[in-house]
């Protein structure tokens, strides 16, 4: 699948966003005052932020408002639900924290579980789909959260967040093995496909097309799976080791900062390898896999 | 809405005849006349070096190798099959995209589009494509503005495709009634689904191309078993010892 860049930006800083949001909401950190509201505005920037380059994916983004009416069936729909309750119950928190207001505490736990919620109906997204086996898998929602659930408590500098890092880094490598076999374990094939393995075995001998078309830009990319080894160590390297070590140095908010911007270029590196190495179906009508 | 209808009470689709089929992409060029037509199916750079192009079927081409004969060409027409179970329907957070209940036709509403993707991504058999300068999906919709069109003659109210073809390999017809043509065919040719196991349930079905048998021997095989005479043979026999 081809990796463009807003919808990296979108899934990653929403998601970061979202789980710092989600700690904030929970009352890990009970700040007041101005760095209650930074702590707050750097939440909602990152994940307001995430939603606004999203839209730039988008082929006609003027009918935005519609993609609100299907939560019945879509899951971007309910995402575009989610990601608005959540904002919006959150908000009355971060005020009571920045002007002391006494809220009750279960209004930023629900936000917080809320915040969670919308994490989950971005991975649901993806995971959804059959024809990218290696989404279609349990382990991509349980990516997704263990990055917004690491992401978030090292923001927080929660106690935890060294080993919630490692839990990413596990997760990470669970989802390339399983996705590795996951396009041979679905089972299409250029016959099943065609509908030609009744016949014999299938190839390619003259494309449909010469030049692109939309099918082969957006779904049969190729590009740069050759350093996807590189990149995976690199990924995990950033995303979950690097930080989780920084975190235990004494090194106090710079430490989270360094740990949280490194945690962050991991990430990046890692849902780039998710789209690049996402392999549709499709690819099987122009010989992409045999 | 994207929820599916439970059911259809027709389940209009075309059955594609892989083996009368000769690859002449007639119905490609016949398709993108007829819904080139009103709003369109914008080409980027059509002239220039780089030329690219919203399209609602592709013809491609396909080498089988067949395990006791020679191997076959076969030509595959590509496009929607308005699966029964279309997974591009249910993805759709705005409802552009929809199934008909009165007649199974999958279609969009550009309207709602706002381009997103997401459909495309769940078609296993990429029959949707983006049209670039428009920015909305666009799909086979049977030739809906044909086949209920009391303007144009009886026998052009059917998806252009079908109308073009020279040999007859493309059929239109109701495949929810067992008696109509086109289930007929399925049922006398064995047709048969792409990727069932996806799940989809396509109403579009696919003829195999008949067995050819084995290959007939090259005309010139039976001049290998002529028994030389005379001298040559003599000369024959020697050096078949060596």
């Amino acid at each position: 699948m081809h990796p463009a860049p807003s919808v990296i930006l979108f899934s990653t800083l929403s998601g970061l966003g979202f789980g710092f949001l989600a700690f904030l909401g929970w009352g890990v950190l009970q700040p007041s005052g101005w760095a209650a509201f930074f702590l707050w505005a750097l939440g909602y920037v990152l994940a307001v932020g995430g939603l606004l380059a999203s839209t730039f994916h988008l082929g006609n983004p003027k009918n935005a408002l519609k993609a609100f009416t299907q939560w019945r069936t879509s899951w971007l729909s309910r995402e575009a639900w989610a990601s608005v309750a959540t904002l919006v119950l959150l908000a009355p928190v971060a005020l009571s924290d920045i002007f002391g207001l006494g809220l009750l505490p279960v209004v930023g736990q629900v936000g917080g579980m809320l915040a969670l919620l919308t994490v989950f109906t971005t991975a649901m997204i993806y995971t959804q789909i059959k024809a990218v086996p290696r989404w279609h898998h349990w382990l991509t929602p349980v990516m997704f959260l263990s990055f917004a659930v690491a992401g978030g408590a090292t923001l927080a500098g929660h106690v935890w967040a060294p080993i919630l890092l490692l839990v990413v880094g596990a997760v990470l490598w669970a989802l390339w093995r399983v996705g590795d076999g996951a396009f041979a374990k679905a089972g299409q094939t250029m016959g099943t496909a065609t509908g030609l393995d009744r016949l014999g075995v299938p190839s390619v001998l003259d494309p449909a097309h010469t030049a692109g078309n939309y099918l082969k830009r957006e779904m049969i990319f190729v590009v740069g799976r050759k350093h996807a080894a590189k990149l995976r160590k690199i990924a995990l390297a950033l995303a979950s080791v690097a930080p989780a070590l920084v975190l235990l140095l004494p090194l106090g908010v710079w430490g989270i900062a360094l740990a949280a911007a490194l945690h962050l270029a991991g990430a990046l590196a890692a849902r780039w390898l998710f789209f690049a190495e996402a392999e549709h179906v499709v690819g099987l009508y122009y010989g992409a896999r045999r | 809405m994207t929820a599916l209808p439970n059911a259809t009470a027709k389940k209009l689709g075309l059955v594609i005849d892989l083996d009368t089929c000769v690859g002449c992409q007639a119905c490609v060029t016949a398709c993108k006349g007829w819904n080139d037509a009103g709003i369109g199916l914008s080409d980027q750079d059509p002239y220039g070096a780089d030329p690219s192009g919203t399209f609602l079927n592709r013809v491609h081409s396909y080498q089988v190798a067949v395990p006791d004969g020679p191997a076959q060409v076969v030509t595959f027409p590509r496009s929607c099959l308005h699966c029964d179970n279309a997974p591009c329907v249910t993805v759709c957070p705005t409802g552009a995209s929809y199934k008909r209940a009165e007649d199974g036709i999958v279609l969009v509403n550009e309207d709602a589009c706002i381009g997103c993707g997401l459909c495309a991504w769940a078609c296993p058999y990429g029959a949707r494509e983006m049209d670039a300068d428009q920015g909305v999906m666009k799909k086979c919709t049977l030739c809906v503005d044909r086949i209920y069109n009391d303007n144009l003659l009886e026998e052009d109210r059917e998806p252009a495709c079908v109308r073009t073809c020279p040999t007859n390999a493309r059929h239109f017809g109701d495949l929810a009634d067992p008696e109509s043509k086109v289930s007929q065919l399925v049922a006398e040719r064995g047709g048969y689904d792409l990727m069932p196991d996806m799940g989809t349930k396509p109403t579009n079905k696919y003829l195999p191309p008949r067995q050819k048998g084995p290959g007939t021997a090259d005309p010139l095989t039976p001049l290998l078993d002529i028994k030389a005479t005379g001298i040559a043979g003599w000369l024959d026999r020697m050096l078949g010892k060596f």
